[in-house]
């Protein structure tokens, strides 16, 4: 077995379910069905960040996405249940067929766009970077993601952060208003 | 044959992962016996005295029983929730433990501990916490009625403002450590008390005013996120039947009630490690006080050994004592309310870790600056200034209300009845 067998089989299966729960969301009738395969998606994603040594990244993938905004969607989707399963579900729609063959070439353009570069390329160590840049011993890990936000890029995590502070007056200003 | 386990990572990694969960699995019923008896000693009761010595096989004669039972499923469900929902339960909380050293990487606990030495350790603990809630919401949601739908969304609520205290108060510990790896965090507690060079005390995180702070708050969070009293609204028996896992009967309900007391063992090792030195056992660096005390450098040396060699035990051992606080709690404080349980989780605790988080930074960036008089003679400072702001905002609302003041009742015929005033008119009544 060549050496990089046991990666590439590890990959292809991941990669194969992260497909078949992205496929599950699109595909499932009921909106708890399709939240939880994306739950799935987010988990098998996080896995493969991991494999790409980013692994604050991973985790980040697992504790907010999956664990905090999925569980929201989750809520409101539960809220909606009320008025039974029957409520979430959607009806057969003859604009499927056209939306699938639109969704097939768009993936085979994004497929070759982005294998053709890559296709020679058989480690990481022949990856191209920008000029100027390289990649430090510490790539992914929290220490280095840490350096780069608070001290090179401290003006836009401030920014990120009032952002979401905006979000969140803004969500409360919506919540508090009277409904006629 | 050691060697050829250790040389295949996936045969160990299997064996790491056995020696972890069969001890917590085995302790679990413990746990559930401890709780039954001490509860009723709270109670002025006996707890289950019939089935063994004392009652201790009374968990597993309620395992069997619960293995027996019939499963009664309820129609128009989602049956792929209602069967994924126990799971949930029971998994995160093993999952977790996969991060905590459960002894000193010296000697054979090198290879066998932690299962996972992954340096966003901390962050992981997170992850698998924030999992942990959506067996909570899917058991609620699946079983198709209203009151466990609603014990489910409170749950989830509850979960997402309880996680963000948490979240804070595990980053002052990683903040105060400077690393995000759990063994790091542990060997940093081993080190000298407050960081001061040559003090034969260990430098646990629970013993710094900032570590305190973070601890009582890590503390209650910890104790909202396993939806225990005082925070068992989502499975309030009064209101909601069972709550979320009302329509689970049989071995889905079995899951539910030993993921429970998982979780709480598993939180109680995290505490452990991140609070309370780990597996340490006394808070004493045994081989300075050899070092410097020769007449009792033998016995120094030889808790030393006993530190090092029986580390898991003692870990297990604050883990039990964390159990034993939360049953303690149980059995002492009433339920919150639901608005009163939010407020606490986001007008009380949130602020007050924040503050603790600013306070730390600010501890390092003075120690560094200025050195460690004025660092802690800083904090020190701040405390103060707290703790008498906090006690006289207290005393200005802490007026009572005239207790005569609106004790007036409308009754339906226009009269208005009041205390103490129709005894009088009841006795010339009846004086007729």
């Amino acid at each position: 077995m060549a050496p990089e067998m046991p990666n590439l089989i590890a990959f292809s299966v991941l990669a194969a379910l992260a497909v078949l729960a992205a496929l599950g969301v699109i595909l499932s009738q009921s909106a708890i069905r399709s939240a939880l395969c994306l739950v799935g998606n987010f988990l098998i994603l996080a896995v493969l960040y991991f494999t790409l040594q980013s692994q604050i990244l991973g985790i980040l993938q697992v504790v907010v996405y999956t664990g905090a905004i999925m569980v929201l969607f989750l809520f409101v989707i539960m809220l909606l249940a009320t008025g039974g399963e029957k409520s979430l579900f959607e009806k057969r729609d003859p604009k499927r067929f056209a939306a699938a063959i639109t969704g097939i070439v768009l993936a085979v353009i994004i497929g070759v766009l982005v294998y053709l570069p890559m296709a020679s390329i058989k480690s990481p160590a022949q990856v191209p970077l920008p000029p100027g840049s390289q990649v430090q011993a510490q790539y992914g890990t929290a220490e280095a993601l840490g350096a780069q936000l608070f001290t090179q890029y401290g003006y836009p995590f401030e920014a990120a952060s009032l952002l979401l502070m905006v979000g969140i007056v803004g969500s409360i200003m919506l919540a508090k208003r009277k409904v006629r | 044959m050691w060697t050829w386990i250790t040389d295949h990572s996936a045969v160990l990694a299997l064996i790491k992962a056995i020696v972890w969960i069969l001890p917590i699995f085995i302790i679990m019923p413990g746990t559930i016996w401890m709780e039954r008896r001490l509860l009723g000693f709270f109670q002025d009761r006996v707890g289950p005295n019939r089935v063994g010595p004392f009652g201790m096989l009374q968990p597993i004669a309620d395992g069997a029983k619960l293995f027996f039972k019939e499963e009664i499923v309820p129609s128009g469900i989602d049956k792929v929730t209602y069967v994924l929902a126990p799971w949930l339960m029971l998994i995160p909380p093993l999952t977790i433990g996969a991060v905590i050293p459960f002894a000193a990487p010296v000697g054979v606990y090198e290879t066998l501990t932690p299962v996972a030495d992954i340096n966003v350790g901390v962050l992981y603990i997170m992850a698998m916490s924030s999992i942990g809630a959506y067996g909570l919401v899917l058991a609620g949601y699946s079983g198709n009625n209203k009151y466990s739908l609603m014990g489910g969304l409170r749950a989830c609520a509850q979960l997402i403002s309880y996680e963000l205290s948490m979240g804070m108060a595990i980053g002052c510990v990683a903040l105060m450590a400077g690393s995000l790896n759990v063994s790091q965090i542990v060997q940093w507690q081993h080190g000298s008390f407050w960081e001061i060079p040559n003090v034969w005390v260990h430098n646990w995180t629970i013993f710094s005013p900032m570590g305190f702070v973070a601890f009582i708050v890590f503390l209650i969070c910890m104790v909202a996120e396993s939806n225990r009293t005082p925070f068992d609204l989502p499975e309030a028996e009064n209101e909601l039947i069972a709550g979320y896992h009302t329509e689970y009967s049989s071995m889905k309900f079995a899951s539910f009630y030993m993921g429970e007391y998982l979780g709480m063992l598993v939180f109680g090792t995290v505490l452990a490690s991140l609070f309370l030195g780990g597996y340490d056992f006394l808070p004493i660096d045994w081989k300075m006080m050899a070092l410097h005390n020769s007449g009792i450098s033998s016995f120094a040396l030889f808790m030393d050994r006993v530190t090092v060699d029986f580390g898991p035990v003692f870990l297990i051992l604050k883990a039990v004592g964390v159990v034993l606080l939360y049953i303690w709690v149980r059995a002492t404080l009433p339920r919150l309310r639901y608005d009163q349980l939010m407020n606490l989780g986001w007008k009380t605790l949130l602020p007050v870790i924040t503050a603790n988080l600013v306070l730390i930074a600010a501890w390092a960036v003075v120690h560094t600056v200025y050195g460690a008089w004025a660092a802690w003679i800083m904090v020190f400072v701040v405390y103060a200034i707290a703790v008498v702001v906090l006690s006289l905002n207290k005393r200005k609302q802490g007026d009572k209300p005239d207790p005569f003041e609106s004790r007036k009742v409308t009754l339906v015929s226009g009269m208005t009845a009041e205390p103490q005033a129709s005894e009088p008119e009841m006795a010339e009544v009846t004086a007729n």
